[in-house]
């Protein structure tokens, strides 16, 4: 009996000894910092390595639908436009833009610039590039990215011809594109991935040119395609017949595949990667605050908004007052403090305010929970309830996931705590969420938008018509129709900003969405790369990226 | 025995079939489709795509092409990513899953069962302790936990291994550890069970009255037998450390297969999921009748024709 118990014991010991590893381990695990400044001391090699997540679907330009496409073609071909390191659109391929007087036609001189196999980038190879995407047998998703050149929808939907499409290639250099509008941000346009250029001769020779890494993946950027190994990394170099060569400094990117943000962090601290976070990578959640008390974590605000869509076309969200009484009864800085972590804006207006400065403050004060319970009061009246028990049940929508689960349940309380309202959470997988959604079938349900381009256009737009694909909420107004079509044509900048201000105005009042957040991009970067440009639509440049 | 195989390999043509089709309209059933995503896509797309991939076709014109490709061996383009066609992803993925599971397997076998011999022959003294101690821990512990703890010790705090990545046999070690701690755990116990079991038998007497060493009665006699059972386990642990090594693929960015496996669902990417559930059926089910044939060889008194009694 007694040997039992000392080995029992002795078990004991050794489980003992083992947990408080553990635990020591635990204690340390933030202050871990041996990350960046070890490439520093040496030689300073100009070599990046960063973590994009996950393989690129597609590196065609013209397939391209998805951010990790689009950030390694950004490095490897150029369009008509860059946007530079202040956000503006800047002549990239173009050397020189002539917009007629009302807008609709631009006229693009092409630079002296050769693809990496020698060839002269040509007007022609913007032209074939554009209606390759066009055309409705290659089945690019993202075509309608160029519905604002003249013909171009039509063409797309097989309605028109490619040959009527409004771009020309009048001779090698220039570029003539018509449009269908007046299109203030079309400068921004050009340098989105759908618009980039790829090489016509290449490509019509090799229909695959773009599915591997070699001689037929022929580049106009500031880097070229080394090797792309499937699903596991790809490899940049410095392109020497980029025109602009001079300004590129690094040598070589290398950008791995790693899709789990604890290990990328693990990477980051080891001095195995040069950056981990946003907008390329993920941070783990429980170590944001840990990371921002050491002052490593950079936090930028993106053109991004976190919603919850209501279902105008049943009760209770039918009448406005309710709507509005759910989106004041939110205290949305408490959220970002306790559960997001990562520096979000309070959200009580729909476009970022990168686009309208003023969103800052927004349309109501957060947290109003004394106008929610008027308006709450008030919805009641008009639908004919005596108080809030009576309302039809209502239900909160999200897809599986524990931070939007963690925001629903904190909501689900403010709501109960504030309005009296009982709420029950409903979760699926995104698929079959996103099916849910399309077919309103749901009463309050979260949605995300990112902005494709710099213009409130983006975040407006959607809402325009009730059965518009990206509406979801059942909701439209002649009022905010009307004001977005004058938009449209509207060639003075300042009386466009206002009509879409109006526009937002006409929303907020009628609140089909209660707004929530402005998304921010988190990231934590090696302490001597210097100069890596991240737009506030979240899309990173390393074109002028170097190791001091 | 040729006959036997024969009537094995019927056998598990029809499961295949059955798994196809039962995956085929499952997979169907589950709303979504491969271009959903948060932006809509304007309706004509959607359409012009769906054109593109037969997927207007009735559900059993559909389900009859999934048929042939199979029989063809060429299950189409991967929706999702353009640039590689499923057979592509299985060819680039697979050995690099393969060589991750065999090294799980071989340190789970390796290290298992002697872990479970060296228990077994000292029982009830510490070195049985030890052994369990580290088989609980080993089964308790969830993979991607361990794996975290290894990426924690091994890579950051002591610099040994690299944190993640594929690149040089120092990079395998910690993913195949990672995978092999469960299994390892269970195969300590299976072998110290089944050891015991045998050491308690007769003809282990037998052999010392005879005045036989202990190494010969351990090697000869005793691991022999005690290790039908790990045996047995084999088949399901192939099939569970190739299939399973998801988790693992993901925290030390593996470009194996198992990611696909998990992803492509996800992904509602049809083409993927069938070819990879395709894939790993056949795996499992040859995998099955190794073991199965194996049996035989270990322990003749399993015979696998089986019902020749009369003659």
């Amino acid at each position: 009996m007694n040997k039992r118990l000392s080995i029992f014991f002795s078990m004991l010991l050794v489980l003992s000894m083992f947990l408080a590893a553990c635990n020591g381990g635990g204690d340390n695990a933030g202050g871990g910092d041996k990350g960046g400044d070890e490439g520093g001391k040496s030689d300073v090699p100009q070599e990046l390595r960063v973590n994009i997540n996950t393989e690129p679907p597609s590196l065609h330009p013209g397939l391209a639908e998805d951010s990790t496409s689009g950030t390694v073609l950004r490095q490897v071909l150029e369009g008509l436009t860059r946007i530079n390191q202040d956000g503006k659109p800047e002549n990239a391929m173009a050397e020189d833009v002539q917009v007629s007087e009302d807008g609709k036609t631009y006229t693009f001189k092409i630079r002296d610039a050769k693809w990496s196999n020698g060839d002269p980038v040509t007007a022609q190879d913007f032209a074939t590039a554009w209606k390759w995407a066009l055309d409705p047998a290659n089945n690019s998703t993202y075509a309608y990215q160029l519905y604002y050149i003249e013909g171009a929808e039509a063409a797309n939907t097989g309605e028109g011809s490619l040959d009527d499409v409004g771009v020309t290639a009048v001779d090698d250099k220039t570029l003539e594109v018509k449009l269908v509008n007046p299109t203030p941000y079309f400068l921004e346009l050009t340098a989105f991935y759908t618009y980039l250029p790829f090489n016509s001769k290449v490509a019509e020779a090799n229909p695959e040119w773009a599915t591997d890494a070699g001689d037929n993946f022929t580049t106009n950027g500031p880097f070229h395609m080394t090797e792309w190994s499937h699903s596991d990394k790809i490899v940049l170099e410095k392109s020497e017949t980029y025109w602009d060569a001079e300004t590129v400094k690094l040598d070589k990117i290398e950008m791995i595949m790693i899709n789990d943000p604890n290990t990328e962090l693990s990477m980051f601290d080891n001095g195995e990667l040069d950056w981990a976070g946003a907008p390329t990578g993920a941070l783990p959640t429980d170590a944001m605050q840990a990371l921002k008390d050491e002052g490593r974590l950079v936090t930028q605000p993106i053109a991004g908004i976190y919603n919850y869509k209501f279902n105008t076309t049943a009760e209770p969200f039918n009448n406005v007052n309710i709507r509005k009484a759910f989106a004041h009864a939110i205290n949305r800085q408490e959220l970002i403090d306790n559960i997001l972590q990562g520096e979000q804006l309070p959200a009580m207006a729909i476009v970022p305010p990168s686009m309208f400065e003023e969103n800052e403050k927004g349309y109501f004060p957060d947290n109003d929970v004394e106008k929610a319970k008027e308006f709450l009061q008030k919805g009641l009246e008009e639908l004919g309830y005596k108080d809030a028990s009576e309302l039809p049940a209502v239900t909160l929508s999200y897809n599986t996931s524990e931070a939007h689960q963690k925001i629903a349940q904190a909501i689900q309380d403010m709501w109960k705590q504030n309005l009296g309202v009982e709420v029950t959470l409903d979760n699926s997988e995104w698929n079959v969420y996103l099916d849910k959604v399309n077919q309103m079938d749901y009463q309050v349900a979260r949605m995300g938008w990112l902005g494709d381009f710099n213009d409130a256009i983006n975040f407006l737009e959607m809402y325009r018509d009730a059965d518009g694909g990206n509406n979801n909420t059942g909701w439209e107004s002649k009022e905010f129709q009307d004001l977005l079509a004058k938009s449209a044509t509207e060639t003075d900048a300042d009386a466009r900003q206002q009509l879409l201000k109006d526009a937002e105005a006409i929303f907020m009042e009628e609140m089909p969405v209660a707004p929530i957040y402005f998304y921010t991009n988190n990231w934590v970067q090696a302490e001597n790369l210097k100069d890596v440009a991240v737009s506030g639509l979240g899309d990173v440049q390393y074109k002028w990226a170097y190791f001091e | 025995m040729a006959k036997y195989i024969g009537k094995r390999l019927l056998y598990m043509i029809l499961s295949l079939w059955m798994i196809v089709s039962a995956t085929f309209f499952f997979m169907r059933i589950a709303p979504g489709n491969p271009f959903a995503s948060e932006k809509k896509l304007p309706p004509e797309i959607e359409a012009n795509l769906n054109a593109h991939f037969g997927l207007d076709k009735p559900w059993y014109a559909q389900y009859w092409e999934y048929l042939v490709r199979i029989v063809n061996w060429d299950f189409g383009p991967s929706f999702k990513y353009k640039s590689q066609t499923v057979n592509d992803l299985i060819n680039e993925g697979f050995p690099v899953s393969f060589l991750l599971g065999m090294e799980a397997i071989f340190i789970a076998v390796a290290l298992g069962v002697l872990l479970g011999i060296i228990a077994a022959l000292k029982h009830n003294r510490w070195p049985d302790y030890t052994a369990m101690i580290i088989a609980v821990l080993g089964i308790s512990v969830p993979s991607f936990i361990m794996a975290s703890f290894l990426q924690y010790f091994l890579a950051i705090k002591m610099g040994i291994f690299p944190v993640a990545r594929w690149e040089s046999f120092m990079h395998t070690i910690l993913p195949a550890l990672a995978l092999a701690s469960t299994p390892m755990a269970f195969i300590a116990r299976l072998t110290r069970s089944s050891m015991l079991e045998v050491l308690a038998n007769d003809y282990i007497k037998t052999a010392k009255s005879k005045g036989l060493s202990s190494g010969v009665i351990t090697i000869k006699h005793t691991i022999r037998n005690a290790l039908l059972p790990v045996v047995t386990y084999m088949g399901p642990l192939t099939a569970g450390i190739l299939t399973g090594s998801f988790v693992i693929e993901r925290i030390f960015g593996i470009p194996g297969l198992g990611a696909h496996f998990v992803t492509s669902i996800n992904n509602r990417d049809y083409t993927v999921i069938m070819g990879v559930t395709v894939f790993y059926s056949i795996l499992l089910l040859v995998s099955i009748l190794l073991v199965d044939i194996a049996y035989g060889i270990i322990d003749p008194r399993i015979k696998l024709a089986g019902g020749k009694k009369g003659e």
